[in-house]
């Protein structure tokens, strides 16, 4: 059976030039109403996008037709398994630019991705008394495996400030890169876009200075590939990690890139089969890469529905992608601003901030907030969002957060308006 | 949505009861709900047998259904033996909470006798199994 590929609908008189209602159509989990009869608003991209009818399809047909194990069968069925994996992974380098696709190494998720940094790549290049750099704007994800790390080892970790409307401060950062006792940091780690304010990096200047300082840069691209061009040649970046299941793609699968000279010289994060070329008795030789740090049989149908979102994100062009969230963001922002007892999180700028907006509503907890949210159909997250010391920057417990993908429209942003006026209107708070 | 937000939630919410920090105290705990990150503390006063509440005190930031479920709960405590709280049971206190709380939120609303549980302890005890209708963050 062949897949029918989705085509985005397009629409002039719009940035981005497509229709984010009618693409709609392409998402079955639009296609009923919510336990309260409301029509779905789903605004919580940023924790997990839902999944596009080829995606789905195209993993229900893999399994049904052209599932076996991969690199392992010598017989037309696994030939072709392994064919439509590599093809994923082919995919996937095109769409973060990378040099090859072997650069390219699949993992669960940015977290794992990070791990897979720490653990290889950092148990074996940093050292007692050796400095990591990070930022308080990141995501638990690209803290605590630097903390272990830094703690294991006798190093230092340490945080780039932020400034009042959630950017990083960088002079902060040039004064954070510099060598102390005549050490260079050995690693900057930094977000593309902060996953709880929405914050834009300007990532190839990051990279530039912490290359300058001597240090490599990772940069966690879990909240950006998603949505704005990820080009690991532009941003010049050694690691970069991304999560499929934001970027309308399954769980359970994201991909790690590194620069080959890089992945080469690393060992191996976990061991077992697929990550070897030979077993004897006394010991193991690698794989070469990527499959050296693929141990086990790895996650076959979510590469290849990965691959079917790359293709639907491809088909829409991620440059207009932005520009649709751009022009969502703009919308949104000026109107939530416009309510009395809105606080907004992050830069203003619209060239600063994805489609993500953190906000706090004066008097009412941000899970309150999302409860009654839900009840008018507006799906949006209310935590910390994994990023405990943003909200301590901010001496805040939580934010509730809105986030845009494709499929939201500016009659999303009209629900996420009219739910802020019914807290309000619930909590006799002043609207 | 007014089901949930009845005005008697809010009242508690706006104006809670037993809200502060009990200085001199006999036991004190705090605690967190991991879902968002909220924390709560609890002081109490024992009467002269060191066996009964004679004054409680609850503090912490969170939603309107923590709060409120840590004003009512609080309200109840005074002239209580140890063993009574120790003995309670955490269905009581949704049932005069009286409002339909989703598995979202059930932490909100269990985090109160949580930390209760806590301070007449004397060490962290595990979420009561009314709270486990979801997983922690």
């Amino acid at each position: 059976m062949a897949v029918q590929q989705a085509i985005p609908k397009a629409q002039t008189g719009v940035p981005g030039g497509f229709s984010g209602s009618a693409l709609r159509a392409d998402f079955p989990v639009f296609d009923n109403p919510t336990g309260t009869g409301k029509r779905l608003v789903y605004l919580d991209a940023a924790a997990s996008s839902p999944k596009p009818r080829v995606v789905i399809d195209t993993m229900a047909d893999t399994y049904a037709h052209h599932y076996a194990n991969v690199h392992r069968g010598i017989y037309e069925l696994s030939e072709d398994a392994t064919g439509r994996f590599e093809g994923a992974r082919r995919k996937l380098a095109g769409f973060i630019n990378a040099p090859t696709e072997r650069e390219c190494v699949f993992v669960r998720n940015a977290t794992e991705a990070i791990n897979l940094v720490a653990y290889s790549w950092g148990r074996t290049n940093v050292r007692e008394g050796d400095r990591v750099i990070t930022t308080q704007l990141e995501h638990h994800a690209n803290i605590v495996p630097w903390q272990q790390l830094c703690a294991e080892v006798g190093a230092t970790l340490e945080y780039v400030a932020i400034t009042d409307d959630g950017r990083l401060d960088l002079d902060d950062l040039t004064a954070k890169l510099e060598p102390r006792d005549g050490r260079r940091p050995r690693l900057l780690a930094v977000a593309h876009v902060s996953n709880a304010l929405g914050t834009i990096n300007p990532v190839a200047e990051l990279v530039e200075q912490g290359h300058a300082a001597g240090a490599l840069v990772l940069v966690d691209a879990a909240q950006s590939a998603p949505h704005m061009p990820v080009d690991v040649r532009a941003f010049g970046c050694d690691f970069l990690a991304l999560s499929g299941h934001k970027m309308l793609g399954p769980s359970g699968i994201g991909a790690l890139w590194a620069r080959r000279e890089l992945l080469e010289e690393m060992p191996p994060f976990m061991t077992g089969g697929s990550m070897i070329i030979r077993v004897t008795l006394e010991g193991a030789e690698w794989n070469e890469v990527p499959y050296k740090f693929e141990a086990g049989t790895p996650a076959i149908v979510e590469a290849i529905g990965l691959g079917a979102a790359i293709d639907y994100l491809s088909a829409i062009g991620m440059d207009r992608v932005r520009a649709h969230e751009k022009y969502l963001f703009e919308h949104a922002w000026t109107a939530l601003s416009e309510i009395p007892g809105v606080r907004l999180l992050g830069p203003a700028d619209p060239d600063l901030h994805a489609g993500v907006i953190s906000l706090l509503l004066d008097g009412v907890h941000p899970h309150d907030v999302a409860t009654i949210f839900d009840h008018e159909g507006v799906a949006v997250r209310a935590g910390h969002h994994c990023a405990m010391p943003v909200m301590l920057r901010y001496d805040i417990p939580a934010t509730t957060r809105a986030s845009f993908y494709v499929y939201n429209d500016l009659d999303d942003v009209e629900a996420l308006s009219s739910a802020v006026g019914e807290v309000q209107r619930v909590f006799g708070v002043s609207s | 949505m007014d089901n949930l937000y009845r005005d008697f939630i809010l009242e508690h919410y706006r104006t809670p009861h037993n809200k502060g920090h009990l200085d001199p105290h006999d036991l004190e705990f705090a605690d967190s709900n991991p879902t968002c990150g909220d924390e709560m503390s609890m002081t109490i006063q024992l009467d002269g047998s060191k066996d009964r509440i004679a004054d409680v005190a609850f503090d912490g930031r969170g939603c309107a259904i923590s709060q409120a479920s840590a004003s009512i709960l609080t309200d109840d405590l005074r002239g209580k033996s140890l063993n009574e709280i120790k003995a309670m049971d955490p269905k009581q206190l949704l049932d005069e909470l009286g409002v339909p709380i989703g598995p979202a939120r059930l932490k909100c609303a269990l985090l109160s006798y949580k930390v209760l549980q806590g301070a007449v302890r004397g060490a962290e005890v595990a979420w009561p199994k009314e709270a486990e209708a979801m997983a922690g963050a």
